[in-house]
């Protein structure tokens, strides 16, 4: 489904970000990207969505070396419309990802943008707040809503779209212990290939059944969950800790 | 400063649940009332600077859409309680440059530079208010979608909206930097101007930060350049007669003395 064919990246010449990185995931996989700040894993998300290299042209001095493929099409900006259309982003800071005034008129944007009858899209919005058990977001207001709700109407926003992978950005940040469980509880219950960025590994183990631990901008490690967040040296050599509930 | 400030995002966001009522008058397409308010403020200013009964009728308009729609009056003055205090400063003038006699009453007479005055108030309070009618009883997408509708360029409608809608991250940036200094600073009224320079050139730096994740979010939620209100919801008959009606009132109130027949009829 998704393939980083030894991918070299850097913003501005002689800063680079990624160094020869290769991995593939497979469809209906759940892959957790971790690593510590400045690791690389944004930019792999951004290269993977078209918002950093290739796919956006290379913008602002920034070179790509490597391929990156999503469901074998290339990510460069002829087939960038295309791409978007089967990846779901959900961004870390939701404040950022929800514009519209309601839930709802948020739900139908990327809808509507996509040529969808209005009618159809409201169906389809319902229908996905119903599978994640938020029906009461549907007419709320995006500025009135809690952080643990927002995060859920902007998991909905992005489900609505129907994405064959979805991405998440830091899904657990700064959520307290019950809405952490319930989004977790949500990705889990969710039947597509997801890929998740995060320092919560105690959530990562939750919810991947695969980790790539990227180091310095390469790939420091790819296995099971189990094996890698089990892994207290190699954690620590590369900035990481062992997930709370194996440090006891 | 910082209690202005989240007063100011609270206005914004009191407009939008404004403008999702579910009136009559929210009802009807963007596209006619926009043409009615358009009509009604060209109406209301091209009036004779002394007509002041002939433009007391066109008061009717703001208080049908006041009664239908549901909004109080008290909000709409609290909303413009910054633009009308300039709408009533332009014709204060009028009184000193205008001082030839019109009538008297008693022994006051009243000069036609205080009539002048009179209808010039008349017309920028009318014609706010109808502004503020059409926004509060329109989302700004819909307004949009008219705007577009009538081929106010793409580029010109989109800034339009999206500086709406960017109002308020670039206020609440403001906001959460103005709460970070204040703490600071305790016992300081504002910011001292040695820091202004840093505060804007931070408070532009985050924004961008911000509008750019927004951007992105938009993009990757197959946004184009021109928003899917463009196509906008079909009008209707009931629009149609709606726009006309008005429009016909307005022209009729522009041609004949509604206040003076209407006050004759009921002096009968």
């Amino acid at each position: 489904m998704i393939q980083f064919e030894n991918v070299s990246f850097e913003y501005e010449k002689g800063k680079t970000v990624l160094s020869g990185i290769s991995f593939s995931i497979g469809e209906g996989e759940t892959v957790g990207l971790i690593g510590a700040n400045g690791a690389g894993k944004s930019t792999v998300m951004k290269l993977l969505l078209g918002l950093a290299g290739p796919g956006a042209g290379n913008a602002g001095g920034s070179r790509t070396e490597g391929r990156i493929l999503v469901d074998g099409l290339e990510v460069i900006p002829r087939n960038l419309a295309a791409i978007r259309r089967k990846l779901g982003f959900v961004l870390q800071n939701s404040d950022n990802q929800m514009f519209m005034p309601t839930v709802l008129e948020d739900m139908l944007f990327g809808l509507l943008n996509y040529g969808m009858s209005r009618q159809e899209a409201l169906q389809r919005a319902d229908s996905v707040l119903r599978e994640l058990g938020q029906e009461n977001l549907r007419d709320l207001y995006n500025h009135k809503i809690s952080g643990g709700e927002k995060r859920m109407a902007a998991v909905a926003t992005v489900l609505a779209m129907d994405p064959e992978v979805l991405l998440m950005d830091e899904p657990t940040s700064a959520l307290d212990p019950y809405n952490r469980r319930i989004i977790i509880d949500t990705i889990r219950k969710l039947p597509r290939t997801k890929i998740i960025t995060s320092h919560d590994l105690d959530m990562i183990y939750d919810t991947c059944s695969r980790v790539i631990l990227l180091s310095g901008g390469k790939v420091a490690a790819d296995g099971s969950a189990e094996e890698i967040l089990r892994d207290k040296e190699l954690l620590e050599s590369n900035r990481m800790e062992l997930p709370l509930r194996f440090q006891r | 400063m910082s209690q202005n400030i989240e007063r100011s995002i609270r206005d914004l966001r009191e407009m939008d649940a404004l403008s999702s009522g579910n009136s009559a008058i929210h009802t009807v397409s963007a596209g006619a009332k926009l043409l009615v308010t358009v009509v009604y403020i060209l109406t209301v200013v091209s009036f004779d600077k002394y007509r002041v009964s002939g433009l007391l009728f066109m008061i009717f308009y703001p208080a049908v859409l006041f009664a239908v729609s549901g909004i109080p009056v008290s909000t709409c003055l609290y909303k413009l309680r910054f633009v009308l205090p300039l709408a009533l400063a332009v014709g204060i003038f009028n009184p000193i440059l205008d001082r030839q006699p019109a009538f008297s009453i008693g022994s006051f007479t009243v000069t036609a530079g205080m009539i002048s005055m009179l209808t010039l108030m008349m017309k920028g309070v009318f014609s706010l208010m109808a502004s503020f009618l059409l926004v509060a009883t329109t989302r700004i997408e819909a307004l949009c979608g008219a705007l577009r509708k009538i081929h106010v360029p793409s580029m010109f409608v989109t800034l339009l909206l999206l500086t709406y809608r960017y109002a308020a991250v670039l206020a609440e940036e403001a906001n959460v930097m103005t709460q970070a200094y204040s703490l600071r600073a305790p016992g300081q009224k504002g910011i001292h101007y040695s820091a202004w320079g840093s505060f804007l050139g931070q408070l532009l730096l985050r924004s961008m930060d911000r509008a750019e994740e927004l951007y992105s979010s938009m993009l990757l939620r197959g946004y184009h350049g021109e928003f899917y209100y463009a196509q906008g919801r079909k009008s209707s008959a009931s629009d149609f007669l709606y726009a006309v009606l008005w429009c016909a009132l307005f022209v009729a109130a522009r041609c004949l003395n509604l206040t003076q027949i209407l006050g004759s009829a009921v002096m009968r």
